[in-house]
């Protein structure tokens, strides 16, 4: 079983794009789990049809301690299993513990056994590195891969490169590695090109340029993943694409992150340059 | 068997090198400057680290800034209910340890001292937050025992997750009308000792306690007595002695004390501070806000005792309580000179080591000081500088990241309450003749030159200095206690005092004497070794050989 995390800036679409991406794997008929490690429990919506689950806390809150695994775990789209850890109200308690607490639930009631025969386990983790709970993930081996989801806006190559020293720090006691960036266009000027000369200098490889196209909306509004919404659109082909470059990825790093400086750089030799 | 052979003349340079050697250099360095050789010099004192941070690594004496809080300043009320928001161990393993005494005292006898309240955090108010569990166990709290007031303690998670405790208290003390509820952000981490506690448990005392009273209190010599803990019945002991003075004490802060105590300490018409260290906050606050002036005074040892009352016969300077206090120093001091007389022989040139509190370890070197015996070495677990070298260095102490931590509240006159118990007038001819007001000169002046004066010691640097100075009696804590004893020292503990007391006052110091009598002449340490390790020759052999 191949265990994925995905990073990124707040709003850059995690969600969407693994979901998106989750949907084209099980077209090829992988069997995928994945975990929302978000307190607003919304990783796993389109998956599920707009079905919003009971999350892991929320169960644990409620039955106690006698919790089963379906419980906790719903049938979604193409066989998949979605999972939310669920968390805090904004502004109480400590969101970072409950992913810790659901993490360790689903391994305990036995959600990687090998008799559930999954090929990936996915976790959508909420915005950028900021504490030991959302590091979680990419601690004691539970991801072995990392994506960080990033655009060519400055904020989402800050945000990745961060992800990276986080990732850096992890890689030094442990098994994670990065698998690579996947661009998910915002439509800026130079952004295929300075993606993948950041993804260089980060060691890694833009595994995937994901472009922008309104189907992805159209598709959010409907509840749906692309692929399911209306597999014969253009959009839907590009997340096939990004599931079989995953599916095929075989470079695995340890990154190594940047300097502000030379991001700095790396923004005006691509992106401000010009105008 | 005797004891090992005492060094015949040991170097104070020599003892704090040994103490220093097997450090690495950065430690020593910052050691080095919390060890100090007294010089015992007339008018100023060397300069001593104290109120830094513990370095990593070290087996601290000292406590967190939520025992200080909870277990030194709050813990011995008896009818203020003490919930403690966190983890059950943190309430399980501050209760009950201090021996703080109550006579039950409040308006219908409550005692919740011998209570532990908790809300028992669990996992999942961690994640979620634990302000509804809270508020559901200060109803429960209510509806059991119906208290004047509960006092709510922050342990550290709570700080970590942003749990407002403040308003929750708040909102159940609106919604209870008769029960003050308040709250105290002493989460464990927040300072660089229990003293950070003490002082966060003084601000709240006084902000949601202290003037609340409308009861008058028309006694003609009106005390507070500030730092006194009532451990062992000490503060039971000093109360029959005052009361026996015809001197009334308003307020204990807080051994023994009750929330009406708190409430009314604005009526006292003097301060008097036995632990400079945990309660000074307060005497300078009770002073600012409603004018009454604070003394230093020590009722540990019958001579101190005795120089206490007269101090607090000259302030009040009434000719029928002078008369009053030299009558009952008359009468209590044969007792203690017979006990004195029957102990001296055994006890004088013994030696002591204390290491303990903010004060203990100054103020109890003057019983020993009565036994004829030397405390050769000392020091504060948590004590500041002026501790050390008296409150004229005050001006100097540098603010650090940690002390600004701890919130500083800024105190006014009361527009209605305050009113100077003394005209400037009297204050400068009490002065004149050599009173003291706001006094204290710390505990290098008081010991002799060449003493070690060592500033949170921990637990390698005991066992240094027992083995390198070899002294008759070594007074600590329960951390200490079963360590130094493996070494075949005789040991007291000044916080609990082991099952003893009280040691305050007259009947105090006679207990005292015996006590320490009994340990330093106990020849139960010459039998520390099994004879085959006195004697290996010991041989034997099989029968069938």
């Amino acid at each position: 079983m191949r265990k994925v995390a995905i990073y990124g800036k707040g709003g850059i679409g995690k969600s969407t794009t693994t979901q998106n991406t989750v949907a084209g794997l099980a077209e090829m008929g992988r069997k995928v789990m994945v975990v929302g490690c978000d307190p607003k429990a919304d990783s796993t919506r389109l998956l599920l049809g707009g079905l919003a689950q009971k999350s892991v806390l929320d169960t644990l809150r409620e039955e106690g301690e006698d919790v089963e695994l379906d419980d906790i775990r719903k049938a979604a789209y193409g066989g998949t299993w979605a999972v939310e850890s669920g968390g805090p109200e904004p502004g109480v308690g400590c969101a970072g513990r409950g992913i810790i607490t659901s993490i360790n639930m689903l391994e305990s009631l036995g959600a990687y056994e090998e008799s559930e025969g999954l090929d990936y386990a996915f976790y959508d983790v909420l915005g950028d590195v900021v504490c030991g709970g959302f590091a979680m993930p990419i601690r004691d081996g539970k991801a072995e891969e990392i994506y960080i989801v990033c655009s060519g806006e400055m904020m989402a190559m800050y945000a990745a490169n961060n992800i990276c020293k986080g990732i850096m720090k992890f890689a030094q006691s442990g098994s994670v590695r990065l698998g690579g960036l996947i661009c998910n266009s915002r439509n800026v000027d130079n952004e295929k090109e300075m993606i993948e000369e950041l993804a260089k200098k980060l060691g890694t490889q833009m595994i995937y340029f994901v472009p922008r196209d309104n189907d992805v909306q159209r598709a959010e509004i409907n509840r749906k993943t692309v692929i399911e919404w209306n597999p014969e659109v253009p959009q839907a082909d590009e997340y096939r694409g990004l599931a079989k470059a995953i599916d095929e990825n075989k470079m695995f790093v340890v990154p190594t992150p940047l300097e502000i400086e030379e991001l700095e750089q790396l923004l005006l030799d691509y992106g401000l340059m010009e105008a | 068997m005797g004891k090992a052979q005492k060094l015949v003349q040991w170097s104070p340079t020599d003892i704090k090198a040994k103490m220093l050697e097997k450090y690495p250099p950065k430690v020593a360095r910052k050691r080095s400057k919390q060890i100090l050789i007294n010089e015992a010099m007339e008018n100023t004192t060397p300069e001593i680290t104290a109120n830094v941070r513990t370095i990593p690594g070290i087996i601290t004496m000292r406590g967190c800034t939520y025992a200080g809080c909870k277990g030194v300043i709050m813990g011995p009320t008896s009818d203020i209910v003490n919930l403690v928001h966190g983890p059950i161990g943190c309430s399980f393993y501050a209760w009950l340890t201090r021996r703080n005494q109550s006579s039950y005292t409040g308006e219908n006898n409550e005692n919740f001292i011998t209570y532990c309240m908790s809300t028992d955090m669990q996992d999942s108010d961690i994640i979620f937050g634990g302000e509804k569990k809270l508020a559901a166990a200060i109803q429960e709290a209510y509806d059991l025992f119906h208290p004047k007031g509960i006092a709510v303690f922050a342990t550290c998670p709570v700080g970590l997750i942003g749990d407002d405790i403040h308003a929750v208290a708040k909102k159940m003390k609106e919604k209870f009308g008769d029960c003050n509820v308040f709250a105290f952000s002493c989460e464990g981490y927040k300072g660089v000792s229990q003293s950070a506690g003490h002082h966060i448990a003084n601000n709240q005392v006084f902000t949601h306690l202290v003037g609340k009273s409308t009861t008058e209190k028309t006694d003609k010599y009106k005390i507070n007595l500030l730092g006194e803990y009532n451990i062992g019945g000490d503060g039971f002991e000093i109360d029959r002695i005052l009361k026996k003075c015809g001197i009334t004490n308003i307020a204990t802060f807080s051994g023994n004390s009750t929330y009406d105590q708190f409430a009314s300490a604005n009526q006292a018409d003097l301060s008097c501070v036995m632990c400079h260290r945990s309660i000074n906050y307060v005497a300078d606050m009770l002073e600012t806000k409603y004018g009454i002036p604070w003394i230093k005074v020590n009722f540990i040892g019958a001579e101190a005792t005795a120089k206490s009352l007269r101090k607090i016969a000259t302030y009040f300077g009434d000719q029928d309580l002078i008369d009053k206090v030299e009558a009952v120093i008359a009468e209590e001091m044969p007792a203690v000179d017979a006990a004195v007389k029957d102990v001296l022989p055994r006890t004088t040139g013994k030696t002591a080591m204390i290491f303990v509190g903010g004060s203990r370890a100054h103020h109890y070197q003057e019983l020993f000081k009565e036994m004829g015996m030397k405390t050769i070495s000392a020091g504060y677990e948590f004590a500041h500088r002026d501790d050390y070298e008296g409150r004229q260095i005050i001006p100097d102490l540098k603010v650090d990241a940690d002390s600004r931590n701890i919130e500083e509240i800024e105190v006014e006159p009361d527009p209605v309450l305050f009113k100077p118990r003394k005209t400037e007038a009297e204050i400068e001819a009490l002065e004149k003749a050599g009173f003291a007001f706001k006094d204290y000169e710390g505990i290098i002046p008081d010991m002799e030159k060449d003493t070690l004066i060592v500033d949170d010691l921990n637990q390698y640097e005991a066992e240094k200095l027992v083995e390198l100075m070899k002294p008759d009696l070594f007074c600590a804590g329960i951390k200490e206690k079963f360590s130094i004893q493996k070494l075949g020292i005789p040991m007291k503990q000044l916080h609990s005092y082991d099952s003893g007391g009280p040691y305050a006052g007259f009947v105090g110091a006679i207990n005292f004497y015996n006590e320490i009598d009994r340990l330093v002449n106990s020849r139960v340490w010459s039998y520390m070794k099994a004879p085959w390790q006195e004697n290996p020759e010991l041989s034997a052999t099989y029968v069938w050989e």
